[in-house]
């Protein structure tokens, strides 16, 4: 059992119980005005009233349990594993309880409710389980009135307090109204992993019923019976602004009610303001296919403001930068240079990786019903906090006077931590005078993206005259910063290392793409990492251990990113579970660390009519606790295939300014007959705090795919996409 | 209302003219559309009969979240025009099942537990529904070549294999799943 102090930071954790007299009696209606949401269909019956615990915890006097959960749900599952945290500490049974999604009210949840860094649930788990607890206690305090037995002799099982005897019990429900007017407590006791019931088990997916029924959850499916529809038209090109364009002709044409410009710049914009363009051009109306059809007509002058850049500009910039730019960012462990100049052999290879867009399957799109001095915003966003800040220096009205309502996102990936489509929408709803909906299409959308930057970097390895490892050097380039984690694996179990940053410039947005840098940095070090291994005749995984004991007896350096006790156990856990052996035919390795988790891979791939085919992909994850087992697999199969499909298909081509590929006819994502056949997931198990699983799993599965197809085609692949329109295999 | 939409009004009057009337079969039911012929049947299902599981993802018929069936044929509805149904039947995912119940291969992706963001399930529960109804025990190569139109952007490939597989052994082993 773990006392903890419910206070978070300075504010009282739960500030909102039982402030007003008698039970509070809650109706759901954040979405009254929201049509399309309010078809919620109860998954048990619904009580009448619902009486207020606390921020997350409504309770019903038949003893449902409502969980509001506080984060953006982008395909994470946090809607689900959020609220099982909850669960498990008020304790209820999980049947009971049905999850809503909360609005942005960071006062009431006491939780950054933000989508990105895989951080929902590593800085979810104490405000969850202190809701949940706090929710208990409160029911219990008000069963020692109601049943005139003291506080210390109640126990709770499943939504039930029980005398210790268990002969005298009371539910949940028929205290809720009482114990929503017990004053918070200062300390609460938390539960010990042996104690639990729900956290670590499958539950599935709140959202199930409703995905698989094609109710409305998306925002590009939010409807108000007043609302109009609007398209956009930005700039075709990265260095290209709108002057002016045929007003007056779209105006006229059928379904069309204006067209104009708008431009969302912000005062002092913040890292989710990055924009590609800020100046386009809205065209409103009722129905979408009118509006398609006007923007088809669009006559606009644009003109030239900055460079038209081309994806060889952005290759030839790399690899000027990479040789005479200047360094960012060091760490030196020991002579490497010297080691270096001395070797008896060094190896050097250079990988790159160029711009991709997130593709998200739903575009871009918000709600917005800008009024007097007060905004309403519905839509997909992983950062609402920072749209709700953008929209108030934009328009000038109080954050107060804003509301933010967060749907089910079709995808982030990264993109939706950048909020200029709530802003676009805001902006039109205010020169319309009416609530809108902004739709992007497919082409708006991978053309006006926030990318994951092009990158490059170059791996230096020394050997002495028994091929033995000697010094280690890594260094990078990226637009606008480069890739290298210098504290990161294998900083700390080399003697004689070195990593650098440089810079790059460009005019094309770019931003954070599922594992940011890991993404591309991972499967560089780990390709590479493979080659040394084989320089030194050793086993990859057996080479990768021994790196890791080093790191382990006697760390190099003064610190690093790390534990290298808990990647051996990743490694190990997969070279069993793989069927690892010596003579393994197809099979690529890789272990990385990233957002707080370990994770270890290993890729098969087959021949299938002479072309490779990656048959199995062994994963084992150190991320502490797992909160829902099944989901938890789940995410991290989704990230393998989303590094695999993105290194050997992927790249966002320019031209002049412009995005070449526009849509999924010329940007390969990969299909179903191209991915794994068959994924296993393992986890190592301890009683560590969880941390994220949104993002780790992606990055090793492009070092293993590497090592893997080398195996196969005997060629070590080093520039991504892979499969680009190389010769798979060693002429 | 300001004067925006008086003009807006009188616009889509004149703009009517070149509406046309259908009637058309959407999940058993007929509705009356007034709508340009052009429009693929995506827009009249989302924005006239509020009908949003059929989702938007590319326009041009490359990812398949669009996917609804026409007299049982899977087809991409963001690209087939609305003066091209004639009396042939539309089922959309909001069709797949009564209200509270589910289909053989709703039921299988429950089952499995295939969504993440869920955006593309629907388009890929209507291709996996039509291929089952016309094969009863797909092979794999037959699943590859029914689902390589249908994009999943979160990667539940692999998941929605296993649910296709498991819908045709609840179809197959108790007939009415």
């Amino acid at each position: 059992m773990e006392i903890i102090n419910t206070r978070i930071g300075r504010r009282s954790f739960l500030k909102t119980s039982g402030a007003i007299g008698g039970g509070l009696l809650i109706g759901f209606n954040w979405f009254l005005s929201c049509k399309a949401l309010n078809k919620r269909e109860p998954l048990n019956s619904v009580p009448k009233e619902w009486f207020k615990i606390n921020g997350y915890i409504r309770i019903g006097e038949n003893g449902m349990v409502t969980i509001m959960s506080p984060n953006p749900e982008i395909g994470q599952n946090v809607m689900t594993s959020m609220p099982m945290i909850v669960a498990e500490e008020l304790d209820t049974r999980w049947e009971n309880v049905i999850v809503k999604q909360g609005k942005l009210d960071e006062d009431a949840f006491k939780n950054p409710q933000f989508a990105g860094g895989s951080l929902s649930i590593k800085k979810g788990w104490d405000p969850l389980r202190i809701a949940g607890a706090t929710g208990r206690y409160m029911l219990i305090k008000a069963a020692s009135k109601e049943l005139n037995i003291p506080f210390e002799n109640l126990i709770t099982d499943k939504g039930i307090i029980y005398d210790k005897s268990k002969k005298i019990k009371i539910d949940y429900g028929k205290v809720a109204s009482k114990a929503a007017n017990i004053k918070v407590p200062d300390d609460v006791s938390l539960k010990s992993i042996e104690q639990y019931k729900i956290i670590g088990t499958s539950k599935k997916n709140v959202e199930g019923p409703k995905i698989v029924k094609g109710k409305s959850l998306f925002g590009i499916d939010f409807q108000t019976e007043d609302m109009l529809i609007s398209v956009i038209e930005h700039p075709p090109a990265f260095g290209m602004k709108v002057d002016n364009f045929n007003r007056d002709e779209i105006k006229d044409m059928p379904g069309i009610l204006d067209a104009f410009i708008i431009d969302t710049s912000v005062p002092n914009p913040g890292w989710a303001d990055v924009n590609a363009f800020n100046e386009i051009i809205a065209i409103v109306g009722n129905k979408t296919w009118n509006l398609l059809q006007a923007k088809k007509k669009l006559k606009v002058k644009w003109v030239t403001v900055d460079n038209l850049e081309s994806s060889e500009d952005h290759i030839l910039r790399l690899e000027k930068d990479l040789l005479n730019g200047t360094v960012t960012e060091t760490r030196i462990d020991g002579n490497p240079n010297d080691m270096f100049e001395n070797a008896f052999k060094v190896i050097e290879r250079t990988y790159s990786c160029p711009f991709i867009a997130h593709n998200t399957l739903e575009p871009m799109n918000f709600f917005a019903n800008v009024q007097d001095n007060s905004v309403e915003l519905i839509g997909p966003i992983q950062t609402p906090k920072a749209l709700e800040n953008s929209i108030s220096s934009l328009l000038e009205i109080p954050i107060e006077n804003i509301e933010v309502k967060m749907t089910r996102i079709g995808g982030g990936f990264g993109r939706r931590l950048y909020v200029h489509f709530g802003l676009e929408a805001a902006l039109i709803s205010k020169k319309i005078g009416a609530p809108v909906k902004l739709v992007y299409t497919r082409e708006d959308d991978l053309t006006q993206g926030v990318y994951r930057p092009a990158y490059k970097s170059t791996y230096k390895a020394a050997f002495n005259s028994k091929n033995e490892l000697i010094a280690f050097s890594v260094l990078g380039v990226g637009m606008p910063s480069g890739p290298v984690f210098p504290n990161r694996f294998p900083a700390g179990a080399i003697d004689n290392y070195i990593a650098e940053n440089k810079s790059s410039k460009t005019n094309i947005s770019t931003g954070a793409w599922r594992a940011p840098k890991s993404n591309f940095i991972a499967g560089a070090e780990q390709a590479f990492i493979d080659e040394i291994a084989e320089i030194c005749k050793k086993d990859p995984i057996d080479f990768r251990l021994e790196l890791l004991s080093n790191a382990m007896r006697d760390p190099v350096g003064k610190n690093f990113d790390y534990d290298p006790k808990r990647f051996i156990n990743v490694l190990k856990l997969v070279r069993d579970k793989s069927f690892w052996s010596s003579n393994n035919e197809f099979k690529g390795v890789a272990t990385y660390f990233c957002h707080s988790t370990y994770v270890a891979e290993v890729v098969e791939m087959v021949l299938v009519d002479k072309q490779p085919k990656i048959k199995n992909v062994w994963c084992a994850v150190d991320c502490g606790i797992v909160i829902n087992k099944d989901s938890a697999k789940n995410m991290i199969e989704g990230s393998i295939i989303d590094g695999i499909g993105h290194a050997l298909y992927c790249e966002l081509n320019f031209k002049d300014g412009r995005v070449t590929n526009n849509n999924f006819d010329k940007y390969n994502l990969m299909r179903f007959n191209q991915a794994p056949i068959n994924i296993e997931v393992f986890f190592v198990e301890n009683n560590l705090s969880p941390t994220g699983l949104g993002e780790p799993g992606l990055p090793p599965a492009i070092g293993a795919l590497a090592n893997s197809l080398y195996r196969v085609t005997g060629k070590r692949f080093y520039n991504q996409p892979f499969f680009a329109n190389e010769n798979l295999f060693e002429s | 209302m300001n004067c925006f939409y008086l003009n807006f009004d009188l616009k889509n009057l004149i703009g009517a003219r070149k509406l046309k009337s259908f009637e058309i079969n959407v999940n058993d039911k007929n509705h009356k559309i007034e709508a340009d012929p052009s429009t693929p049947l995506l827009w009249i299902l989302r924005d006239n009969l509020n009908l949003v599981g059929t989702k938007y993802g590319c326009g041009i018929s490359q990812c398949g979240a669009c996917t609804i069936h026409l007299n049982g044929e899977a087809i991409r509805s963001c690209v087939y025009p609305i003066s091209s149904v004639g009396n042939q039947k539309i089922t959309t995912i909001e069709g797949l099942s009564k209200e509270g119940d589910y289909s053989y291969v709703q039921q299988a992706w429950l089952n499995e537990d295939v969504s993440q963001c869920g955006y593309c399930q629907a388009g890929q529960i209507m291709t996996a529904t039509a291929l089952l109804e016309k094969n009863n025990d797909p092979s794999d190569e037959e699943i590859d070549n029914a689902m390589s139109g249908n994009i999943c952007r979160c990667g539940t490939y692999t998941r929605i294999r296993k649910a296709i597989k498991t819908a045709c052994c609840n179809k197959n082993n108790n007939g009415n799943y």
